[in-house]
């Protein structure tokens, strides 16, 4: 029978999830950024109780990091940047919303059929928290696809970046090395997207990345 | 005796749920009155409507054919035995193995196909708007009502209502993430079926995005008092449903003395008040949305519900 230390891990891996189809869902940019702000403190939730349950103590290192960069500093660096540049409009979607829904219950039920049969063998906790660690990667990518706006899409990435954490937090024995040069590449990436974001603006007068299309040699 | 007390206890059940529909619609009308700081008609103002509509005259449109003039006695009558069946205060009733879930989801869907039939009927456009909305929305909320019945099947190993609810009372569920999402999504079916406010307006017909009142718009005197009663019992329905599923507390079961059966009636009573007050509170709290954005509101309702049903799979394998 199911132990009450593996019902709150499943409980906060599978909020994750659900918190990446409302980033999904939400089609405002001040609300996909508030989503992806819960999706952080569930993110480091669900990487402090692996902590607690593993007895790793330098998990809460990950957790913590995960809340201050992930949850308040890159959510404000994101909220200035879409005032400044005056895009609280909706965001314009490739498809649309009940398809990217079906798309992405496929993608979970992907992640599900291929990742529980593999990982069986390591345990409840690993192989639960591997399942949904793809799930959150895979979805993290369909945002990424099926958004045109650059800033959502650079949300997508950051979320896809949770999914790989929940994923190295799971695994046992992850050297705490290797998650904090992680955890500093994705805030360089994020200040890289940043100035590439600026930059898209003040060639195109949008960050609407179809607006790049034209530039690509296939085309013509 | 045990069959005569078990006939009477259903048939009190049966009666139960039909004295008590219009009173819970009235108690919404109330609170949701008083909310908007408005007197408001009495509780008992739904009951003087049905005797008034029962005493009216029937006009009837030429262009009516027969399947006009059943349609309101079959939507009634099927959403009367679905609402007798789901358990209100006791478990195993006399009829209680044929209370399966998806036997109310497909007693709900043959009155929603005889009411879009009626809608058709006639042949007025407004009927035919109101009939093709409601099929849009049916053809999510049914598959999302299916899926949230798949996953507490998978929880309780069983379909029947009487078992579900005696399972979630007898055993210690766990904190399941999966009941959650299928209680939310659940929910919001409920408020798709019942036309209530984010996706319909109970409360007027005089909208151009309406979708109920626009199906029966044609129809008046006693057929009228029919299909009120029905919607009626369809919102008593969906209360006592997520009453006996996700709150199950106060249940008689099968044997129980008269003093049990009576406090489980009185807490049913206070189930059905609280679900109302909340479902009033929530009415005036948010703007009913356009219609197109009402598959985006039902599509969240089936994800939710595959969503649980997934959840449970990958839980259910260790």
């Amino acid at each position: 029978m199911h132990s009450f230390q593996f019902d709150v891990a499943h409980l906060l891996a599978s909020g994750l999830v659900l918190a990446s189809f409302m980033l999904l869902y939400q089609d405002r940019m001040f609300g996909v950024i508030n989503v992806f702000v819960l999706h952080a403190v569930l993110l480091a939730m669900a990487v402090a109780w692996q902590a607690y349950v593993q007895d790793a103590p330098h998990l809460y290192i990950t957790a913590a990091i995960a809340l201050v960069f992930k949850g308040t500093v890159i959510p404000v660096a994101l909220y200035r940047i879409v005032r400044r540049l005056d895009i609280h409009r909706n965001i314009e979607k490739v498809v649309g919303v009940g398809s990217t829904m079906l798309i992405g219950i496929g993608l979970v039920s992907l992640s599900i059929a291929v990742m529980l049969p593999v990982t069986h063998r390591a345990g409840a906790f690993t192989s639960e928290d591997l399942v949904f660690a793809l799930a959150v990667v895979l979805l993290g990518l369909l945002m990424m696809t099926t958004r045109r706006n650059a800033v959502s899409q650079v949300i997508g990435f950051m979320s896809l970046e949770n999914g790989l954490i929940l994923a190295a937090a799971g695994a046992k024995g992850m050297p705490l090395v290797v998650e904090i040069s992680v955890a500093f590449s994705v805030l360089i990436a994020f200040i890289v997207i940043g100035v590439f974001l600026f930059r898209i603006r003040e060639r195109f007068d949008s960050v609407d990345v179809q607006a790049l299309d034209r530039f690509r040699g296939d085309r013509g | 005796m045990g069959i005569a007390v078990a006939l009477i206890v259903q048939g009190g059940q049966m009666m139960l749920v039909l004295l008590l529909a219009p009173l819970l619609t009235g108690l919404v009308r109330k609170i949701k009155a008083r909310l908007l700081r408005r007197q408001g008609p009495s509780v008992i103002q739904p009951y003087r409507d049905l005797l008034r509509l029962l005493r009216k005259e029937v006009v009837l449109a030429q262009t009516a054919s027969p399947v006009f003039r059943a349609a309101p006695y079959v939507i009634f009558a099927a959403i009367w035995v679905a609402a007798a069946l789901v358990p209100t205060f006791a478990t195993g009733l006399m009829f209680s193995w044929s209370a399966d879930l998806i036997a109310i989801v497909a007693l709900l869907g043959t009155a929603r196909f005889m009411l879009a039939l009626a809608g058709l009927d006639v042949g007025t456009s407004f009927g035919g708007i109101g009939s093709s909305r409601e099929m849009m929305i049916a053809s999510l909320a049914e598959p999302a009502m299916l899926m949230v019945v798949f996953t507490l099947s998978l929880v309780a190993q069983t379909t029947q209502l009487s078992s579900i609810a005696r399972f979630m009372l007898e055993h210690s569920v766990g904190l399941r993430v999966s009941l959650a999402m299928a209680v939310v999504a659940l929910l919001m079916v409920a408020i798709a079926e019942n036309a209530r406010i984010p996706v319909d307006n109970p409360a007027t017909h005089l909208e151009l995005t309406m979708v109920h009142e626009a199906m029966v718009l044609e129809y008046s005197g006693r057929h009228l008092a029919m299909i009120e009663l029905g919607a009626a019992l369809k919102l008593l329905l969906y209360v006592s449903l997520i009453g006996c599923l996700f709150l199950p507390w106060g249940l008689a079961r099968a044997g129980d003395d008269p003093s049990a059966y009576l406090l489980a009636i009185l807490l049913y009573l206070a189930k059905l008040a609280a679900g109302g007050g909340l479902l009033a509170v929530f009415e005036t709290s948010i703007a009913k949305m356009r219609v197109f954005r009402v598959p985006e509101f039902l599509g969240a309702a089936l994800m939710l519900g595959l969503l649980a049903a997934l959840l449970l799979f990958v839980s259910k394998s260790f």
